[in-house]
């Protein structure tokens, strides 16, 4: 029921209801922010991703750009700040305290939703990470305030307002959704799915500290343990230069080996689409689209993948996609910027080897030469 | 223990058209099913069930055709269903679903026992926010637990909970209280064939239809498109790239000579790669 209404909207004189006008308490609401996701000690690259979306749409609107930085005392958090102003923040928010040592939802909403009360953002981004999804859920639920995901595109509209757009139906259309009488605006966006912006080092800047209203002892749920992915690429393939990906077209778990085998040759992650996944010959992690991951490599080459809107979806930010297909008509064909029509199965060594022969010491040597 | 789950019936998207003129999504004809991820969530409540002893309650909001997705819940071995329908939850964003689904869940409880646990799926696979289960936890009050991979022990007298929850780069291992609201990970389990007895007993037992009144809710103000804060402005479809792929010709030549010509056209169009490609590889 809830869906029927929105996928085919009336047009939005129809939406009479809904007064354009922000009440008077939300009018006041001014600056962009930007959650800069801190684990482990590590700043998640979608946080620099964000704040180069978040610096346009703050001169857009003539505002400031605001990092906001949780975390345990300690090193971590000084770099996440400078990296913060070196990616584009003019002020970093932070709330430094032991007890953000870990992801917890507790004490990241109240961090959070205590930030916003007392500072007052119009927008407030962060990573679709699931730290991200997590908090974002219950900050906007705490805050009563609209919540946009998975964003693909992020402007400012003539009146100001956040036009969050993102697909719908696995990315068969697209929808733009405000959030007119409320603030802030949230919205968040994937991983990868927005570029990486020009790092520039810069002084440190504006850094407001805010204290965390909340101890241990009313935290319930306590971190017992973690345990970090073996080793294995995982979390590369999102960020790798090169990624080569099979598809059904392969035929045979074994034939994965090919799509690995050249992935080596040339220094590449590797991935695959869903059905792989479903059969249980890849692990879900190396899925590639909407619902794995979303990549931006320099060079993608796809082997026996048909292109569905699913997996189109996930590596359409890719400068050069290759597409290696047995049928002349599939789709895949519609978005890659080269293509062979072939049998992969032979291909593939033909074309490690054709690889492999080029990028050879010796050849290597010349070209650095 | 009693448990409440929350599934959502969604269009089966492999089967969606757009319409090419007016791109919008055509519905007509087109199946519906449990949302996927749901019924991980389905699963482990069940095993718990049957694990712990109690009662597992499904509870959807949709329009009156959802009551289908409650029949197929209750023939996997449900043992209650509620359809919150109402026209005033038209419209609902993630806010206003959340709101309607938490008060009944209140109501659930006030009638059935207060619940345990309330399970939700990771996402659905149409909406595809993650948002809902979050919401359900913040407004009940429950202890936030999602992408749960694994639920390690429970201790129902001490209201103790332990599990295994997906983070970026690892999984952390979570102590946490009873009653808390856990989202599902898909592939955690496999949900079971439901028994003869409990296909017989779907077709027998009523599904509870509860209106906005029913479920407790007397703010309608937060239900449905006036209790949402976003707002659909615009749906289209994505621009289509205007060229299609330049093919590499294939006819006559060897395999080596159309690799060789496939790899030289890569490194035309982008020619910075072949030193990373030379020096990442270390061939
Ligand atoms: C809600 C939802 C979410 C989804 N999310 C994703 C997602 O995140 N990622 C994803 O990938 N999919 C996703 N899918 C699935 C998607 O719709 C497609 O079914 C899937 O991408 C198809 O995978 P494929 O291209 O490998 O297989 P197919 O569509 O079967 O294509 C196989 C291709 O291989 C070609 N082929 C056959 N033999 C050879 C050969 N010898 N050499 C070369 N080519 C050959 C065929 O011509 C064909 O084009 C999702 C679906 C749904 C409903
Ligand atoms: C294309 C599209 C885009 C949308 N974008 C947004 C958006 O960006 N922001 C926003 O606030 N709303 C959005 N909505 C509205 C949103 O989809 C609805 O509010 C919907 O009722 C619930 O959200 P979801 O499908 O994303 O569920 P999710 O939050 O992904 O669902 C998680 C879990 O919550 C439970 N659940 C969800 N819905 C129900 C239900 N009706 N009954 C019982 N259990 C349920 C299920 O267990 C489900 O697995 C969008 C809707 C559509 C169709």
């Amino acid at each position: 029921m809830s869906t029927v209404n929105r996928e085919t909207p009336r047009p939005a004189a129809g939406r009479a209801g809904i007064k354009k006008e922000l009440p008077d308490h939300f009018k006041d609401y001014r600056h962009v922010w930007v959650f800069i996701e801190l684990e482990r000690g590590h700043v998640h690259s979608v946080s620099f991703e964000l704040l180069g979306e978040g610096r346009k749409l703050a001169d857009k609107l003539e505002v400031q750009l605001a990092g906001v930085v949780l975390g345990p005392p300690g090193e971590a958090i000084g770099n996440a700040i400078a990296e913060a102003f070196a990616y584009g923040a003019d002020i970093v928010y932070i709330v430094e305290a032991p007890l953000l040592a870990d992801y917890r939802n507790e004490p990241y909403t109240k961090a959070m939703t205590d930030l916003v009360a007392t500072h007052k953002p119009e927008i407030l981004l962060l990573g679709a990470t699931t730290l991200g999804r997590d908090l974002a859920g219950s900050v906007a639920t705490t805050l009563q305030t609209g919540l946009t995901a998975d964003c693909t595109e992020l402007d400012v509209d003539t009146d100001g307002s956040l036009a969050a757009t993102r697909p719908t139906f696995g990315g068969s259309l697209l929808c733009t959704i405000y959030t007119l009488n409320y603030r802030p605006q949230m919205a968040t966006v994937r991983p990868r799915v927005m570029p990486m912006p020009q790092r520039a080092d810069k002084p440190v800047g504006r850094v407001i500290q805010h204290k965390l209203s909340i101890t241990e002892d009313e935290i319930v749920t306590k971190v017992l343990g973690f345990l970090p992915d073996s080793q294995s690429a995982t979390a590369n393939l999102a960020y790798a230069d090169v990624v080569v990906a099979g598809g059904l077209g392969l035929g045979a778990a074994e034939n994965l080996q090919l799509v690995k085998n050249l992935a080596r040759a040339i220094g590449a992650e590797y991935g695959c689409s869903r059905p792989l996944v479903q059969k249980g010959w890849v692990s879900a992690d190396r899925q590639i689209g909407q619902t794995g991951k979303t990549i931006r490599p320099k060079l993608y080459i796809a082997a026996g993948i048909s292109g569905a809107i699913q997996h189109r979806v996930g590596v359409e930010g890719a400068d050069l996609i290759v597409a290696i297909n047995a049928d002349p008509n599939a789709p895949i064909f519609d978005f890659a910027h080269l293509g062979i029509v072939t049998d992969a199965i032979r291909f593939l060594p033909a074309l490690t080897e054709a690889f492999t022969r080029r990028l050879s010491p010796h050849n290597r040597d010349k070209l650095a030469s | 223990m009693h448990i409440v789950i929350c599934i959502k019936q969604v269009p089966d998207s492999a089967q969606i058209r757009v319409h090419p003129v007016t791109n919008t999504i055509m519905r007509q004809g087109v199946p519906t099913i449990i949302n996927p991820y749901d019924l991980f969530a389905l699963e482990e409540a069940l095993r718990l069930r049957d694990a712990y002893g109690g009662e597992v309650t499904v509870l959807t909001m949709g329009p009156p055709m959802a009551e289908d997705a409650l029949r197929k819940a209750l023939g996997y071995g449900a043992d209650r269903a509620v359809l919150l329908t109402d026209r005033y939850f038209a419209g609902s964003d993630t806010l206003a679903t959340s709101f309607a689904l938490s008060q009944a869940i209140a109501k659930v409880g006030e009638t059935y026992g207060a619940p345990d646990i309330v399970f939700a799926g990771k996402q659905t696979i149409d909406g595809d926010t993650a948002q809902v289960g979050p919401g359900i936890a913040k407004r009940l009050d429950l202890l936030q637990l999602t992408y749960v991979a694994k639920i390690a022990s429970i201790d129902l007298a001490a209201r103790e909970i332990k599990v295994e929850r997906r983070s970026e780069g690892g999984t952390q291992m979570l102590k946490s209280r009873l009653p808390c609201l856990i989202t599902m990970l898909e592939g955690t389990n496999e949900i079971r064939r439901g028994s003869i007895e409990d296909a017989l007993g779907a077709a027998r037992s009523g599904v509870l239809k509860w209106s906005a009144a029913d479920a407790g809710i007397e703010d309608l103000t937060r239900c449905g498109l006036r209790g949402s804060p976003t707002v659909v402005k615009r749906v289209f479809a994505p621009a289509a790239r205007a060229e299609k792929a330049v093919q590499i010709d294939t006819a006559e030549k060897t395999l080596r000579d159309t690799a060789d010509e496939l790899m030289a056209a890569i490194f035309t169009r982008q020619p910075a790669l072949e030193h990373e490609l030379a020096f990442n590889s270390g061939a």
